[in-house]
């Protein structure tokens, strides 16, 4: 018998909890429903920060060491603010074959950055990723969710150059 | 909805298009998108509208044509192809319905490429709008579930699966009609059937452009499934990379559901069926069966020991069956044909088509379904168009980091289930890479280790220590440190793997190493030996490359 647990309140005012809300309503408050409420939490907030990994635990009813093994599980979720652009470098087979590693060495060298990890003006944030599926295109950066195929080192440098020094 | 209503739809629609006497399709699947097809549709559009003739001429987004690397691809009712089209050129597109083609953009059509394909599971990709229900129905969507529903019963359907011969399409190929057979004779008070759209194999993009090029024939081939096994309930778990297959997805169950091919008692049957979506969140190893049961019950991605198998115990202990994208896909022709039609096509052991994602260091890369049986010099040096720049071909990779990759002496070899598992590496779930002498294996098989290395999910040690230790002596092997006694290691190691591992990702996570080993061994020789990259790759410090 569940006994009776009083609805957890939102961390703060912020109307996006509502959003996060609704998901944990459509799932039935069940802990089957956690990667779907980590998306939408992901989604409206851009990133999982600890009340928020701590009200969706509260909510399910899950343990808090649950939602974090989950959280930091899937690489999809990132527990950091991404910065103002994000530039991501297909890592795929096809773009690996095609000059990906080459790309990646000039992007971390004119940014100073590893992957994962966001410029110390919070300008760029640079990301590998394990295939877009544009095989057809390679190799693809995308650039602030908008895919660029068959990418030179000149034409991704000279992108980012843009966001830089905006 | 009954079958009636079914027919009033499709005929509706036939009228509907019999209106226009011109078309213009236009690629609005990923790879032209992400060329801008988008703003060439809208100025087609705005061009028909402009002259007036928007009565007679229909400019419609249609999914993948298949040739990714020419994109974005525009085809007419003239029967012409034009490749490379900017929005600049709609103007000349339209003047071309009624007369000339434009020499300057026309994609030859008549080129292996497209003649040496059969299309069974793209039949009707690149042909219609992904987004509307109506357009799948006209082309006879649907009928098939109706056929199964009102004329077959569940035992028919599945021997019906069983006869065609078809086999997993998600990498190991196993029987689909036993797998069905199993779930349905299986005793739970719910069954579940869950749509593996976790497509995680890097170069591989088959299962997206299905998804996003016609959702609902995967919608129609699980609700087959669902009928034939007794399910009532079912996930397609998808990739979260894949944001335009989710949102076409979302719209094909929303509008299959308002027609009533969702939901309570479909066609007036006792039958009822309900999909959700599931994302994917970035793992590749829940691509693995259990894992991605596990990760649809919302918990960490990690597969568990089978025995007992999903088709017993599977999504909430309940009997599950879990099926490809591409399985699916192919389950509604099955059904309208019959299994006697699909088993004429391929090879004894591996019927039907198999859509393979060709890329890598080839002319023609993009999306291709061929009869099984092909040869892999016809998919390389004809549909593939061969090595561009006047290269050598080295090696084509399938199966992607569970796969091998093949040498030339491998070209003439068939490619079915069976033959590729003999030459060291496997079907996978249809990635194709070809690489030419630029390449360097040992490379190669380091990327597919690193892969493995961070994919792992640290659940059995011989996978999460062994693809480290692997890792680690490619890494030598490439900066040339490496010894003779390395090697042997490598070797050992790849039999440790293959052997102890708990689930299919550490199983055949040795693969490349193994059939590079064989297949390129004077290549490790010349690392370790003669401390040089014979493709000149290895050995470059990072940073100071391009």
């Amino acid at each position: 018998m569940a006994s009776y647990v009083a609805k957890p309140v939102p961390p703060n005012q912020d109307k996006r909890w509502k959003l996060v809300d609704a998901t944990i309503r459509r799932q039935g408050q069940q802990s089957r429903g956690l990667i779907e409420t980590l998306h939408t939490v992901q989604e409206v907030f851009g990133y999982l920060d600890g009340q928020a990994l701590r009200y969706v635990a509260m909510s399910l009813r899950v343990p808090l060491s649950r939602a974090y093994g989950v959280a930091t599980f899937y690489h999809f979720f990132t527990l950091k603010p991404a910065g103002e652009h994000t530039c991501v470098i297909c890592m795929g087979t096809a773009c690996y074959i095609k000059g990906a590693p080459q790309l990646l060495d000039a992007v971390q060298k004119d940014l100073g950055i590893h992957p994962g990890e966001t410029t110390s003006d919070k300008k760029v944030s640079l990301l590998t990723a394990r295939c877009l599926g544009s095989c057809g295109l390679a190799p693809a950066v995308v650039y602030d969710q908008e895919v660029a195929g068959k990418v030179s080192t000149a034409a991704v440098r000279e992108h980012l150059r843009k966001w830089t020094h905006a | 909805m009954t079958p009636e209503e079914l027919e009033q739809i499709a005929e509706d629609e036939r009228a509907e298009r019999s209106r226009y006497t011109e078309r213009i399709h236009v690629c609005v699947a990923a790879g032209c998108l992400s060329c801008q097809s988008q703003s060439v549709k809208d100025a087609l559009d705005q061009e028909v509208t402009k002259r007036g003739t928007k009565d007679r001429c229909q400019v419609k987004g249609v999914g993948c044509m298949g040739l990714c690397s020419e994109g974005p691809l525009v085809s007419t009712s003239a029967g012409v192809l034009y490749k490379k089209v900017e929005a600049a050129d709609s103007p000349a597109i339209v003047d071309s319905l009624a007369g000339e083609a434009v020499s300057r953009l026309v994609c030859a059509t008549d080129v292996p490429f497209f003649q040496r394909q059969k299309k069974i599971v793209l039949e009707n990709s690149g042909n219609i709008d992904p987004e509307r229900i109506e357009d799948y129905i006209a082309a006879d969507g649907y009928s098939a579930l109706i056929k199964a529903l009102t004329e077959m019963s569940q035992r028919e359907v599945i021997d019906e699966v069983t006869k065609s011969g078809l086999r997993g399409r998600g990498g190991a190929g196993y029987p689909t009609g036993l797998k069905w057979s199993t779930v349905s004779k299986s005793v739970g008070t719910q069954k579940y059937v869950i749509c593996n759209a976790d497509e995680g194999d890097p170069g591989a993009f088959m299962d997206r452009s299905v998804l996003e090029s016609d959702p609902h024939r995967v919608l129609e081939g699980m609700l087959i499934a669902g009928y034939a096994v007794g399910a009532t309930e079912a996930y397609i778990y998808v990739r979260a990379e894949y944001p335009l297959a989710i949102k076409r997805l979302r719209n094909a169950i929303r509008q299959a559901e308002r027609v009533g091919l969702l939901g309570a008692s479909i066609c007036g049957t006792r039958f009822s069926f309900r999909v959700d979506l599931r994302l994917g969140a970035g793992a590749f190893v829940c691509g693995e069966e259990t894992a991605l049961i596990a990760s649809v019950e919302g918990k960490r991605g990690t597969p568990r020991p089978r025995p007992p198998y999903p088709a017993m115990e599977g999504l909430f202990g309940q009997p599950t069956l879990i099926n490809n994208v591409e399985t699916f896909a192919n389950i509604a022709p099955i059904i309208r044909n019959g299994g006697a039609w699909y088993a004429q096509i391929g090879t004894e052991k591996s019927k039907g088509t198999k859509v393979f994602a060709l890329a890598g260091r080839v002319e023609n890369t993009g999306l291709v379904e061929v009869p099984m049986g092909i040869s892999l010099r016809e998919m390389v040096f004809e549909i593939g168009g061969g090595i561009p720049e006047g290269r050598q071909f080295k090696a084509v990779q399938t199966g992607g980091p569970s796969g091998g990759c093949l040498p030339s002496t491998c070209l003439d070899m068939p490619v079915d289930y069976e033959s590729l598992a003999k030459a060291g590496s496997i079907m996978g779930s249809g990635g194709m890479i070809v690489m030419d002498e630029s390449s360097c294996m040992v490379d190669v098989a380091k990327y597919f280790m690193d892969f493995c290395m961070t994919e792992s999910c640290g659940k059995c040690i011989p996978c999460r220590v062994g693809t480290y230790q692997m890792h680690r002596i490619l890494t030598a092997v490439s900066q040339m440190t490496a010894t003779q006694q390395d090697l042997k290691m490598l070797a050992d190691l790849c039999d440790l793997l293959k052997h102890t591992s708990l689930c299919g990702l550490g199983q055949s996570a040795p693969n490349p190493v193994v059939s590079t080993l064989k297949s390129f061994a004077e290549e490790y020789k010349a690392h370790i030996e003669e401390h040089k990259c014979p493709a000149g790759v290895c050995g470059r410090q990072e940073g100071e490359s391009a």
